[in-house]
């Protein structure tokens, strides 16, 4: 497999000859980030012309086809048309806290985009928490719709936004229970190690029954904590119009409607990285010859397939089901999904201890 | 002509209790308000017997010409409520005892009443300011003395949370406006308010010829375009005395049954989209194309299709039309099983519906909820069968009444509604008879002096059209027994307790259309 | 001085049954001419803007079931990228006035109208919008919406048939395309004399 820390070592030492390793390594972190918004921005385009055309393939329509060929730059042009819209400005609103609440929900969302390993050596932030960290950067998002609707000084954008905040509160909690099961199979957190543990097989075929279950709980607490699919009461348009963004214009809406597609990217990843195997491509045991053909796809092509490959599935999901009413979302949440999680963390612990896994 | 009894403003409310507890009329059809000029101004009753089908109209004019006053029998019946401010909006009559006399469609700084004879277009320019809400209503109470007082009362207290959601809002059908106190999620108290689509069709018919007047009726409930058009034939030619030939009362029947699949068709898409399942609403949307091309190949129009007339229809129906729709009927059938597995069975669907929004079957009487809302409840409602016209009599098929009254049971109906409407196509489809498509008529229609009444089933209900003429070319008054009225006002006790996700619900089972209810 | 043709994908440019009123209209907005570096970048942002029009989900009577059927599976205005149908104000593009429009309705199409972001166009879709249509005698109905609204396209009809809705769309995406970005004024809307502090947002 391609190790892309060959190019980034030789990056730094090129950087190195050049200037004190300070100032290299600055210009490194510039170059990152620079690299990293491009990233968000060309996955934010890809995932919502995908949601266009898939939405369109379920409901026997065409999509987006006049807007060049099959409709591809058609994403670009609602880019173009968002930026020079007017931003209005609201008198009555909390002007701080109104201009902060769409960039703290991009920061947290870029933040928790740049932990995505994506392939070998080609990772951004690799703690030896990474998963704690993950789960943190992107609980910020929360303070960010809150303040959204709190600030609007709007009745409907205060109730979308108080919806949305116990929903993701809620199934933060499932989330963290899957994903505190599969790192009790694979005892650390730090991302890149969990994806070189699968080398010889993806957790969800390591841990079986626990993991099957713990992958179910994780697509649907995942789905509800970026306020998708069945759950995406708090934004509902037959229901509140907008909810918590309605007061927003311009490229301020442009960021939350941006950051709802990329969040549904970042949790494909995760589920890609922690039950499917990341970048590793699929190895079976005992058949060297068809590991090593394996071997010769590139990981970050493993990677984005395995992604995508989620993203359709909840697509999927959303397209087909109506939606949940707020009370039936909690509901579900604390009487049936955190019993079961915490009962699957036993599970998986017993089979860990007792080495039942594969 | 009915049979009209005349009774006296003062013995208004004593009689009326007394009708509906002695000869058991629980259901008030249509509360009519008519200026008579030098005879005052008055009220036109159409009840009737939820059981027996046994109907009796009832006239009563106001004592005084300048102050109009007439007891209300909004605590008999619960469709009254409306009914009446709708009579105080267009003609001034004031209603002693009702609980709360406000304007139902026009501004509150309306200066006038628009159905007098004597209006003046002019007091009322066109006023760009938003209206302020009042929460407050008034009423006029009859002291121990005889006379009335005016009082005050509030609707909603100082301190509850009240939001508005419409006139534009993606999931009322059309410009509707509630006003709702809210404790968190659950709604504690509903007002309604109309009048955002009100066009004033009635007061236009009355300087509109018989022909002319046809053409507004499509676009009242446009849903339910031949069927509306269908109940103003059937009064002008029941007042003439003309007889319609089999084969239009065949072609007649036929389309209306079409028409009623299409509007139950685009209710399951709504719903859908209502609460959420996108892709069903583009099923239902898909499927609609195809009725509507039927209608565009025989009358030229998809949703306004000005084929009835007085005295048969438009033109004769094409050769081929008879192939096209068995050949739409089959192509119906199993796209109808989809639906089922897409959304009637899925769990969440279910959850969002079952024990939302009850109705009880006295409650249905008492508003007048006719319509798949009022089966729903338990009440077989259906004017195909209480008072059979066109070809309803001749063929077999059953009205589906529920019992549980929730918005799952509102739903059903529809869709096995459906099925039932393909039945009565297909028992008709073969068997046109050949014959004249249209009666020859006079250019100029003079309808004999009297009150008619006549009810069809739209796809919504009880669809009635009220005239009374004084033999001239022009009807002296036209009024539309609206299907979403007696819906709208139902709204109230079918969602307190409800929370804000469930209005949606209800609303969309309900199933009403703003432009009906507004005219 | 050349007239800038706006070019729609597969269809003629003399296939349009009314190329006067944007032939006229150019001519006043060329008037003032403009920089070729500004005029490229016109061209672009003009792109975007117009193959983006997001509208307003606002029907009030029966034109609203033909604005719901060319978003349905046959006739399908998403190709043109028009089926983001926002349900706040501030964040559509234009509003289609379907439907008829009351005495009543009338102050709050006009504020729905004052809270979208410019840029911002109304299509006037029907003949009740356009002039009153079947109701023009009543006393309640407003004799077409061009009395509060500045109306760029017209679309006739009782209902429109849905391809006429899509074509009066493709003759916004035209007039869309021939405005300009910077600088000068597109519409002729009159600019408010002071700032009217009237308490409302």
């Amino acid at each position: 497999m391609f190790d892309f820390s060959i190019i980034t070592q030789w990056i730094h030492s090129l950087l190195c000859t050049y200037m004190p390793e300070q100032l290299a390594i600055f210009l490194e972190c510039v170059l990152i980030g620079v690299i990293i918004l491009l990233a968000y921005a060309i996955i934010a385009i890809i995932m919502i012309y995908m949601e266009r055309k898939v939405c369109a393939a379920f409901q026997c329509r065409l999509g987006p086809t006049r807007v060049g060929p099959y409709g591809t730059i058609q994403v670009f042009a609602d880019v173009l048309k968002m930026l020079i819209k007017e931003i209005i400005e609201i008198r009555h609103a909390d002007k701080f806290l109104y201009n902060l609440a769409p960039y703290i929900v991009i920061i947290s969302s870029i933040l928790a985009f740049s932990c995505l390993p994506i392939s070998k050596g080609l990772e951004v932030l690799d703690f030896n928490v990474g998963i704690f960290f993950l789960m943190a950067a992107s609980s910020i998002g929360v303070v960010g719709i809150l303040l959204a609707g709190w600030s609007s000084n709007n009745k409907y954008s205060l109730i979308g936004a108080m919806r949305s905040g116990a929903q993701m509160i809620s199934y933060e909690l499932s989330v963290g229970l899957s994903l505190l099961t599969m790192v009790v199979l694979t005892d650390t957190m730090q991302l890149s190690e969990i994806v070189e543990q699968q080398a010889d097989g993806w957790f969800i075929f390591k841990g079986h029954i626990p993991a099957l279950i713990a992958f179910v709980i994780y697509l649907i607490a995942g789905n509800a904590e970026v306020n998708r699919g069945p759950f995406d009461l708090p934004e509902a348009e037959s229901e509140l119009t907008a909810g918590y963004h309605t007061e927003y214009s311009g490229m301020h809406f442009g960021f939350f409607y941006v950051a709802e597609f990329v969040n549904l990217f970042i949790i494909s990843g995760i589920a890609a990285t922690i039950f499917f195997g990341g970048w590793m491509p699929l190895h079976i045991a005992g058949l060297d010859g068809f590991n090593a053909v394996m071997d010769y796809i590139p990981g970050f092509v493993w990677f984005f397939g395995k992604a995508f490959f989620v993203v359709f599935l909840l697509m999927w999901i959303k397209w087909t089901f109506p939606r949940l009413r707020i009370d039936q979302i909690l509901t579900l949440e604390w009487k049936y999904l955190v019993p079961i999680g915490l009962f699957n963390l036993l599970l998986m612990v017993i089979i860990v201890v007792f080495n039942l896994h594969f | 002509m009915d049979k009209i009894n005349e009774i006296e403003a003062a013995a208004l409310h004593d009689e009326m209790l007394r009708l509906k507890e002695e000869k058991h009329m629980d259901f008030l059809r249509s509360l009519t308000g008519v200026d008579w000029q030098e005879n005052g101004l008055g009220v036109v009753y159409h009840l009737e017997n939820s059981e027996t089908q046994e109907t009796i109209t009832i006239k009563c004019v106001a004592p005084n010409r300048e102050k109009p006053e007439i007891p209300t029998v909004s605590d008999i019946w619960k469709g009254a409520d409306f009914n009446e401010r709708e009579v105080y909006d267009f003609l001034g009559i004031v209603f002693i005892g009702h609980p709360d006399m406000r304007r139902l469609y026009l501004r509150d700084d309306w200066v006038g009443y628009p159905l007098k004879k004597d209006y003046d277009d002019s007091l009322n320019p066109l006023r760009m300011t938003n209206e302020e809400t009042v929460d407050s209503t008034k009423y006029m109470e009859e002291q121990p003395d005889g006379s009335v007082i005016e009082k005050r009362q509030a609707i909603f207290d100082e301190d509850e949370y009240i939001i508005n959601i419409g006139p534009q809002h993606p999931a009322t059908h059309g410009v509707l406006r509630f006003r709702v106190a809210l404790e968190g999620e659950i709604i504690k108290k509903l007002d309604v308010h109309c009048g955002y689509i009100h066009r004033g069709i009635e007061k236009m018919c009355e300087s509109l010829t018989y022909q002319q007047t046809l053409a507004l009726t499509d676009r009242l409930d446009y849903l339910g375009a031949h069927q509306n058009r269908h109940a103003l034939c059937m009064c002008v030619e029941k007042a003439m005395g003309v007889e319609v030939s089999e084969r239009v009362q065949y072609i007649r029947t036929i389309m209306d049954e079409l028409q009623r699949i299409d509007s139950h068709l685009l209710f399951f898409s709504c719903l859908c989209m209502d609460l959420g399942a996108l892709t069903a609403f583009l099923y239902g949307f898909r499927d609609r194309e195809k009725i509507l091309d039927i209608f565009e190949y025989t009358t030229g129009g998809r949703l306004i299709q000005n084929y009835n007339t007085i005295g048969g229809v438009q033109a004769d129906i094409a050769p081929d039309f008879v192939e096209k729709v068995k050949s739409f009927l089959t192509y119906l059938r199993p796209m109808l099983k989809e639906y089922n597995d897409v959304f009637t069975g899925n769990i969440i669907a279910q959850q969002r519906m079952k024990g939302v929004g009850l109705l009880s079957k006295e409650d249905a009487i008492s508003f007048g909820a006719t319509g798949g809302t009022g089966r729903a409840s338990g009440w077989a409602c259906d004017v195909r069968k209480r008072h059979p016209y066109a070809m309803y009599d001749k063929v077999d098929f059953k009205q589906i009444v529920r019992t549980e009254g929730d918005s799952y049971a509102r739903y059903l109906v529809r869709i096995d509604e459906i099925v039932e409407s393909m039945r009565i196509i297909e028992q008709l489809i073969d068997n046109i008879p050949a014959g004249e498509y249209q009666q020859k008529m006079k250019p100029i229609i003079k309808v004999p002096e009297g009150i008619y009444y006549s009810a069809v089933e739209g796809s919504r209900g009880e669809f009635g059209v009220f005239l009374e003429s004084h033999g001239e070319k022009y009807p002296y008054r036209l009024k539309f027994r609206s299907t979403g009225l007696p819906l709208v006002s139902a709204m109230e006790t079918m969602s307190r307790g409800a929370k804000i996700a469930d209005l949606i619900a209800i609303g969309g089972t309900v199933d009403y259309v703003v432009p009906d209810i507004d005219r | 001085m050349e007239i800038k043709k706006p070019k729609i994908k597969s269809i003629q440019y003399e296939e349009f049954k009314d190329n006067e009123s944007l032939e006229n209209m150019v001519k006043e907005l060329n008037e003032n001419g403009s920089n070729v570096i500004v005029g490229v970048l016109d061209d672009v942002i003009n792109w975007g803007r117009s193959n983006s029009l997001w509208s307003l989900t606002f029907a009030t009577s029966c034109c609203g079931i033909e604005f719901m059927a060319i978003g349905a599976a046959r006739y399908d205005f998403a190709r043109f990228g028009f089926e983001v149908t926002r349900a706040s104000p501030r964040q559509a593009d234009l509003i289609m006035v379907a439907g008829t429009i009351t005495d009543k309705m009338a102050p709050v199409l006009k504020r729905l109208y004052d809270q979208m972001a410019d840029p911002k166009y109304v299509v006037a879709v029907g003949g009740c919008a356009i002039s009153g249509g079947p109701f023009k005698k009543s006393y309640h109905v407003l004799n077409g919406v061009d009395k509060i609204l500045p109306v760029d396209v017209y679309i006739p009809g009782c209902p429109p048939r849905p391809e006429a809705l899509l074509y009066g769309m493709i003759q916004l995406q035209r007039k869309v395309k021939v405005e300009k970005f910077f600088g000068g004024v597109n519409k002729k809307e009159e600019k408010p004399k002071n700032k009217v502090n009237d308490g409302q947002d």
